[in-house]
């Protein structure tokens, strides 16, 4: 993909976040798609292009009213999203369509149509994992944790950093949903969940939606707001098994998608003005950080808690609160590329002021799948 | 009323050597005749190399601590917190998700880098779970 080709026009997410009781899952798709169109000034007969996850792309586009001409289903956990702008942007640029709608929503709390999930005894995962007693995310996301803080001589007082600062973000936002300020203490003093992370470790449960439209850049003045290219975008998936991941100390997919995406943007560290790297739990952003090449991970722990991603740092980090204070459906991705364009726009509660790079990294399905999306609003 | 049971595995073709081994108490593993890459969990051909000339052995059943959480909450069905669930790295190379028996589930003594072996759960007829204990000596 060349780089700056393609750009969002639209972007928006749920009139509501955090509790919402009155929208299935289906109208919470909707909600955001409409909200997102009205954002581009488009009618939704001009999206030709479209793209979703754990919803299916017919049961969308049949609710919405949508008759595609380029349709992707990808669904590799929260990181779905941006996988979906990185082939979106490939069709784009490939002609096989104009105008995309990319949808996430999650009744993630109120549970309103959506499926439940379900691992099958014959899977391998219901083979070779399940029976040893993990139960959803919290138990199997932080498995990794102990042996990367003990090769790097990461400390808990490290990890728990990254809920607090945070948090800083997080006050600064009015739709987090969680902004009263914390300390190390409250942290390591909050409720167990599965050791050695706590409950501020761990990221919300909410509902919650969103939606972006991209374009190609040619045609991207014509709309209402200020374009954000697509500088460049990385994509990989590493196994549905944390227990097989290569190694804890690292994570495969990240360093592929990360490294992709830097490469294709021709960006070196010293350019990103704005990070986000999902945040399910606390110990993402230090592999993030050390997977995408800011720093060794030795330093990553300290680089955090020194406060050089709070507000005011050198490197802003999960400028929205992140899923462990903003908000978390199940599926945080297009949270975060909401903060990033958001960001970019210049329009972010937090600002960070003259931000002309943003670098969104999202990870899904555990460490099983990853995608990195480079923007600028500078073509 | 019965307590609500813990998640049974289910063989498929490609993985029923490794139930059929539990059950005997043997710990199967499989290695690459090509490459010699030993691997896990089972499939009939290399991951590596993807030959399908490939041999199933019993390993060691040696293996150490390679990582783990302590679940608090909230609890599997046949599980009561606090339980760990651990990561082993074999002897051979491989590393298996279990849970470790004859230890504390506390960070004190579940200490990374462990020496363990291997023992077997057996939950009913069909199957057997492999799970590790602290190695004697
Ligand atoms: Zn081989």
């Amino acid at each position: 993909m060349r780089r700056n080709q393609v750009a969002v026009v639209g972007a928006a997410e749920t009139t509501e976040l955090g509790v919402i009781p009155d929208m299935s899952q289906l109208q919470l798709h909707a909600d955001a798609a409409l909200n997102a169109i009205a954002d581009a000034g488009l009618k939704l007969s001009d999206i030709d292009g479209f793209a979703t996850a754990v919803e299916t792309p017919q049961q969308v586009c049949h609710y919405l009213g949508i008759k595609p001409t380029w349709v992707d289903g990808t669904s590799v956990g929260g990181c779905s999203f941006m996988l979906h702008v990185r082939h979106a942007a490939a069709a784009i640029e490939a002609g096989l369509c104009k105008t995309v709608l990319i949808t996430h929503a999650e009744s993630g709390k109120s549970m309103i149509g959506k499926q439940p999930r379900f691992t099958a005894p014959d899977s391998l995962n219901g083979q070779f994992e399940s029976p040893y007693g993990v139960y959803g995310p919290p138990s199997m996301f932080p498995i990794p944790v102990l042996r990367f803080m003990k090769t790097y001589g990461i400390t808990h007082e490290q990890l728990a950093a990254v809920a607090v600062v945070q948090r800083e973000w997080a006050a600064k936002n009015p739709r987090a949903m969680m902004k009263e300020p914390i300390t190390v203490a409250d942290v390591l003093n909050s409720r167990m969940i599965a050791y050695p992370f706590r409950l501020l470790q761990c990221c919300l449960v909410t509902d919650g939606g969103g939606a972006l439209i991209l374009t190609s850049a040619d045609r991207a003045g014509d709309f209402p707001r200020k374009p954000i290219y697509i500088m460049g975008t990385g994509e990989s998936v590493e196994t549905p098994m944390v227990s097989q991941m290569e190694t804890f100390n690292s994570s495969r997919a990240f360093k592929v998608a990360g490294s992709l995406a830097f490469k294709e943007a021709g960006i070196a560290h010293e350019d990103v003005d704005h990070l986000m790297i999902y945040d399910a739990f606390a110990h993402l952003p230090l592999f993030g950080l050390g997977d995408l090449g800011f720093m060794p991970y030795e330093e990553t722990g300290s680089f955090i808690a020194d406060g050089n991603t709070r507000p005011g740092g050198k490197l802003p980090l999960n400028t929205n609160g992140g899923g462990l204070s903003y908000m978390h459906s199940g599926m945080y991705g297009m949270y975060a590329l909401q903060e990033s364009v958001r960001q970019m726009r210049g329009t972010a509660p937090a600002q960070v002021p003259n931000a002309k790079i943003s670098v969104c990294h999202g990870v899904g399905g555990m460490f099983a799948a990853s995608g990195t999306i480079v923007f600028t609003n500078e073509r | 009323m019965a307590e609500p049971q813990r998640a049974r595995p289910k063989p498929t073709p490609e993985t029923q050597h490794f139930w059929d081994g539990t059950k005997v108490g043997e710990l199967r593993l499989q290695r690459c005749d090509a490459c010699a890459h030993v691997y896990f969990p089972p499939r009939p051909f290399c991951p590596s190399c993807a030959s399908r000339k490939v041999s199933v052995f019993k390993a060691s059943g040696k293996g150490f601590l390679y990582s783990y959480v302590i679940n608090h909450r909230p609890a599997a069905p046949g599980f009561t917190p606090p339980y760990a669930i651990a990561v082993v790295e074999l002897a051979e190379g491989p590393r298996m998700m279990s849970n470790i028996i004859d230890c504390p589930q506390t960070p004190e003594a579940l200490e990374l880098d462990m020496k363990l072996e291997v023992a077997f759960q057996t939950l009913d007829d069909a199957i057997t779970l492999p799970v590790f204990r602290p190695a004697k000596g």
